[in-house]
């Protein structure tokens, strides 16, 4: 069972139930100095565009607080999460990061999804020296463009995920492509990086597409389609992603090219919605597979039960409430590594912020685990950026079903920045 | 595509865009045109609309026709009347003065919007058409044999779409006869004309204003409620609605009828087919710079003769 | 006479002992507070900026965002893209925006009341989409980061607390004594008689245009100043800015503070932070907040907190 999100959620532990919570408090954390919970300022989107995201990072991110709590916390002391709504804003989130911070004092920061609300609170957190650690996907860290004090090591980036993407697509679907995407920067990161990509497969885009923000109907922009295209590849989100993709099957009707999309476009969108037929045979990335497969791991096994998510993705107790799967697992995966920095590090509180940093910037090899469900990765230190494995899935019988899995290093790329030899 | 079936393609698309344009901002310019005041929440109650047809839908259940005539119903009563109590509590109280009730109904969308946020929540939720077919559309040419008919790649629209057009003309034509014909459009008409002589021929002036705010309210409803099986409802739809209302109601002219629906055709249309020439979101640039110079230039809009 | 002079000997001490109160204050917060209100005292001045057009001249505008985001532009951009450092970028910023609301003036004044309400929303939309569409040097809704090296100026460190807490400090009194005594000379009490009565004002020989245009001017360019300062002072330049909600917040915090008193602005802005970070404690759903007290205001307190005051006990209050 997982709780509710309620502010300031507070996970310690004499609220984790189980046997290890039966045992006497002090000989659970007896070893540690001090046995303050180590504070870790969540940032939400509960509000504004990102709300259906943020509440499912709330309910994963408190799983994962569970477990940790029960097998002992950090460093002998009990986590504790303090949740804000950054109403995926900007503004208001490099506010929260001050907040964590100078307020409630927490030790680390940690989150966050959508990258405007990443980059606007990213100067916050280099100038409060507070370790922020995102769950965006986007290559705003990778790029060099935020500071040593911020890291996405539990999700792989935009970039990685689009590039090994294009061999696949070339192999088995088709040499051109007309690309469909928002017109905003995280749309254009998958044109730029898609694009090239595919060149360097000796296939080619015949078109993009570019979609306006808050734009709800989208059939009026299909006909751009080239008539020889072979290969759809979509990408979009916000409220909209279902219409549009209605919208496309009702364009191409029985005659339509292979079509491939990033699950966002339908991320915790439920695939037996009306409407969504047509998707049967069409491929979509993921970041981690929304429906159990045949292989599934003992791992992801016991992270969906924890998250209480059942075998089709949604909810436990509500089959309509689908969850953002391919990419909630991020802050599971980041919890865990906070952990480990920290332990590495032996954290002992925020005059040991720049010693987590550090540790965190020398791991490198994570091996799929429980405490990495989604796969094996590859960190590296010198961009703060994950590496892993990406999935694609074929929509069969209504279920989305994994056909390839794209190894770590085809989404290698040289890196563009070099964090460590940044002062802190 | 080629360009006459992507014409085609594009004015069907325009006309389902346009069909819902049309109710919702005859809604704003009803309410402009009786009361003189700029209602902002107006796309709150057609977001508002939205959010109650799923409601219904899923607590009626059985048949999607079911859900769906149910919301058809109810939802635009029960919009007419949130917003007829949001008139009797505020806007009555500040007399209706251009500025405050500008100021007042911004407050208004918030609480509607954040108590939509917290009742239904943040997701797009999808209502169910009660019937929904794909109908491809043939297209001619005159090739090697003469003429020729063949259906297009892409060329299609659905039954539901047409179904959404249909309604939104009879209800458009509704809305016209009981203007022109009825008592209460009569007694608009004197309101709209000149609020004193009315109050003074014992016209209920401000209950007048009341059922013409719930009216307006319930009209941005029901075009949600058309729209929802197409689109989904969601806590943030309103604010695309209000924009393009705004920029109807003042194309056509604030408070003149004819000239909302001309102008909602023309936008609707438009929207479609300006995006085969320019960047979409170029156009969206353009449309909203015109719509300021429009009203710069031409306060009284394109069709409208009343000066603003 | 006497009597003038006395009021602007009380309102100068009044300016004064808040500024005063605010320096020390500088010293004496605990972190998290001063950080607050650095970020108020930067949104205040984009308040008084407002208030100049609203309060004063009696023009409702509901596009000053783009006046914010041409200044944060104006100087994100120069930064960015042209190399060029922090004191000459802050010029370029509020020079921009002092274009910008050269052009609205021109075009918006041509209209009144309701159409100028609606123009100006329009053309603050037609900014928020063309910032998204150069997304290539704005990043679009994704904006960037002005990096913590380059936000000097004269050696001063921007983005330690103190000195950007004094940055603040310093552009918001020199935006609240400029304001305040442009309203104790002919030009303000010229503005103050257009939002009376307009007609009366032209019959009285006075030209109402170039009083208008100049008070959008100041408006915009005081917005803009604003704009820049909070890019430079906070390190992020974003799309958001530049979008409607940002131009309903300064009509919130001017109505709430009160609308033509000098220091309205900043009191509005005040409450308004601290009531939507105390909101968001107890609910999701804090703009729900911001609704209640915008028509709760509109119903019952037409003339906002510091217009109360004046009204019910204060007389002199400027």
């Amino acid at each position: 069972m997982v709780m509710p999100t309620t502010r300031r959620t507070l996970l310690k532990s004499a609220a984790a139930g189980g046997l290890v919570a039966s045992l006497p408090l002090t000989s659970r954390f007896a070893q540690a100095q001090s046995s303050a919970p180590i504070k870790i300022g969540f940032q939400q989107h509960s509000t504004g565009i990102g709300a259906a995201y943020g509440r499912w990072y709330g309910r994963t991110t408190e799983a994962a607080v569970k477990l940790i709590n029960e097998a002992g916390g950090i460093n002998g002391r009990p986590v504790e999460i303090i949740t804000e709504d950054d109403g995926t804003d900007p503004k208001r989130g490099a506010e929260v990061v001050e907040k964590f911070a100078n307020q409630h004092e927490c030790d680390v920061a940690f989150g966050t999804l959508f990258s405007h609300v990443v980059i606007g609170s990213a100067p916050a957190a280099g100038e409060l020296k507070i370790p922020y650690f995102v769950v965006s996907e986007g290559h705003h860290v990778a790029s060099g463009a935020l500071n040593r004090y911020t890291m996405q090591p539990g999700i792989t980036d935009v970039k990685s995920q689009v590039q090994a993407m294009a061999p696949f697509v070339s192999d088995n679907l088709g040499k051109k492509v007309t690309m469909i995407f928002p017109d905003f920067a995280f749309g254009h990161d998958h044109r730029d990086y898609f694009t090239a990509a595919m060149e360097a497969q000796g296939g080619e885009v015949l078109e993009h597409i570019a979609i306006p923000p808050t734009e709800t109907s989208f059939t009026k922009y299909f006909p751009k389609i080239p008539r020889e295209t072979e290969v759809i590849y979509h990408v979009m989100v916000g409220p909209a992603v279902l219409t549009f993709v209605k919208e496309m099957g009702e364009f191409f009707g029985p005659s339509r090219p292979e079509i491939f999309g990033f699950i966002d476009s339908l991320e915790a969108v439920d695939m037996a919605s009306p409407g969504l037929e047509f998707l049967e045979g069409t491929y979509f990335w993921e970041g981690n597979p929304r429906y159990a497969q045949a292989d599934q791991s003992e791992f992801d096994k016991a992270y969906r039960e924890a998250v209480g998510v059942d075998a089709n993705g949604a909810s436990v107790s509500d089959s309509k409430d689908v969850s953002t799967y391919a990419h909630m697992f991020g802050c599971w995966e980041t919890l865990y590594i906070i952990k480990a920095g920290m332990e590495a590090a032996d954290y002992q509180g925020p005059a040991d912020r720049q010693k987590l940093i550090e540790a965190v910037e020398a791991m490198t090899d994570m091996p799929e685990s429980a405490e990495h469900p989604q796969g094996p990765k590859l960190f590296n230190g010198k961009t703060h950026q994950v590496f892993g494995l990406q999935y694609i899935s074929k929509v069969e019988e209504g279920r989305l079903v994994k056909v390839h899995t794209a190894s770590i290093e085809d989404t290698l790329y040289p890196d563009e920045v070099d964090y460590t030899t940044m002062s802190f | 595509m080629e360009f006459g079936p992507y014409l085609l393609l594009a004015s069907l698309e325009g006309a389902v865009g346009a069909s819902v344009l049309a109710l919702t901002a005859l809604g704003l310019s009803l309410v402009f045109g009786v009361m003189r005041v700029v209602n902002v929440a107006h796309g709150e109650f057609y977001m508002l609309g939205a959010v109650i047809a799923w409601f219904v839908a899923s607590t009626l259940g059985g048949h999607s026709a079911v859900g769906f005539l149910g919301a058809l119903i109810i939802a635009p009563l029960l919009v007419g009347g949130v917003a007829m109590v949001a008139d009797r509590l505020v806007l009555q109280r500040v007399a209706y003065d251009p500025e405050a009730t500008i100021v007042a109904t911004i407050g208004i969308l918030y609480i509607i919007q954040q108590a939509a946020l917290m009742s239904y929540g943040p997701e797009a939720r999808p209502v169910e058409p009660p019937f929904n077919s794909r109908i491809a559309i043939p297209w001619f040419e005159f090739g090697e044999n003469g003429f020729e008919l063949y259906y297009p790649w892409g060329l299609s629209t659905t039954s539901y779409k047409l179904f959404v057009i249909g309604a939104a003309i009879a209800l458009l034509l509704g809305i016209w006869a009981l203007l022109a014909r009825s008592k209460l459009g009569l007694l608009m008409r004197a309101t709209q004309l000149d609020r004193e002589t009315a109050l003074a021929f014992g016209i209920p002036v401000e209950r007048v204003y009341s059922l013409v705010f719930g009216f307006g309210a319930a009209l941005a409803a029901l075009a949600a409620v058309l729209i929802v099986p197409i689109q989904q409802a969601h806590y943030l739809m309103g604010g695309d609605p209000l924009l393009l209302s705004f920029i109807v109601v003042i194309l056509g002219g604030l408070g003149s009828m004819r000239g909302t629906i001309v102008a909602a055709l023309l936008i609707g249309m438009s929207d479609g087919i300006i995006s085969v020439f320019f960047s979409p979101t170029l156009a969206k640039i353009l449309a909203t710079l015109l719509v300021a110079l429009v009203l710069v230039f031409r306060p009284q809009g394109l069709f409208g003769k009343k000066a603003l | 006479m006497s009597d003038t002079a006395n009021q602007t000997t009380r309102s100068l001490a009044l300016h004064l002992g808040l500024i005063a109160v605010l320096f020390a204050l500088g010293f004496l917060l605990p972190a998290y507070h001063q950080g607050n209100l650095a970020r108020i005292l930067v949104l205040a001045t984009y308040a008084i900026g407002y208030n100049v057009l609203f309060g004063y001249t009696g023009l409702l505008s509901l596009g000053h965002a783009m006046f914010f985001g041409a200044g944060m532009y104006g100087l994100g951009l120069a930064m960015q893209h042209g190399g060029v450092p922090a004191l000459p970028a802050l010029f370029v910023g509020i020079l921009a925006a002092a274009a910008l609301s050269a052009v609205v003036a021109v075009l918006a004044l041509r209209t009144l009341g309701v159409a100028f309400m609606i123009v100006t929303l329009m053309f603050a939309q037609t900014g928020f989409l063309t910032v998204l569409y150069f997304g290539t040097w704005t990043r679009g809704d994704e904006g960037f980061v002005i990096q913590q090296g380059v936000r000097q100026i004269a050696g001063f460190d921007l983005s330690d607390p103190t000195t950007r807490y004094m940055a603040a400090l310093l552009l918001f009194s020199a935006a609240l004594l400029a304001t305040a005594r442009m309203m104790q000379v002919r030009f303000g009490s010229v503005l103050i008689a257009i939002r009376e009565n307009e007609e009366r004002t032209r019959m009285l020989g006075y030209n109402v245009f170039r009083h208008k245009f100049l008070a959008v001017l100041i408006s915009g360019t005081i917005s803009g100043a604003a704009g820049a300062a909070y890019g430079l002072l906070f390190g992020y330049v974003g799309a958001t800015f530049t979008s409607v909600q940002y131009s309903i917040f300064p009509l919130l915090w001017v109505l709430l503070g009160g609308a033509g008193t000098t220091i309205g602005p900043f009191i509005g802005t005040f409450f308004t932070f601290y009531l939507i970070d105390y909101a968001s404690d107890l609910t999701n759903a804090y703009m729900l907040v911001v609704g209640l007290v915008l028509v709760l205001l509109v119903l019952f307190a037409r003339a906002g907190i510091m217009g109360e005051i004046r009204r019910r006990w204060v007389r002199w209050l400027p």
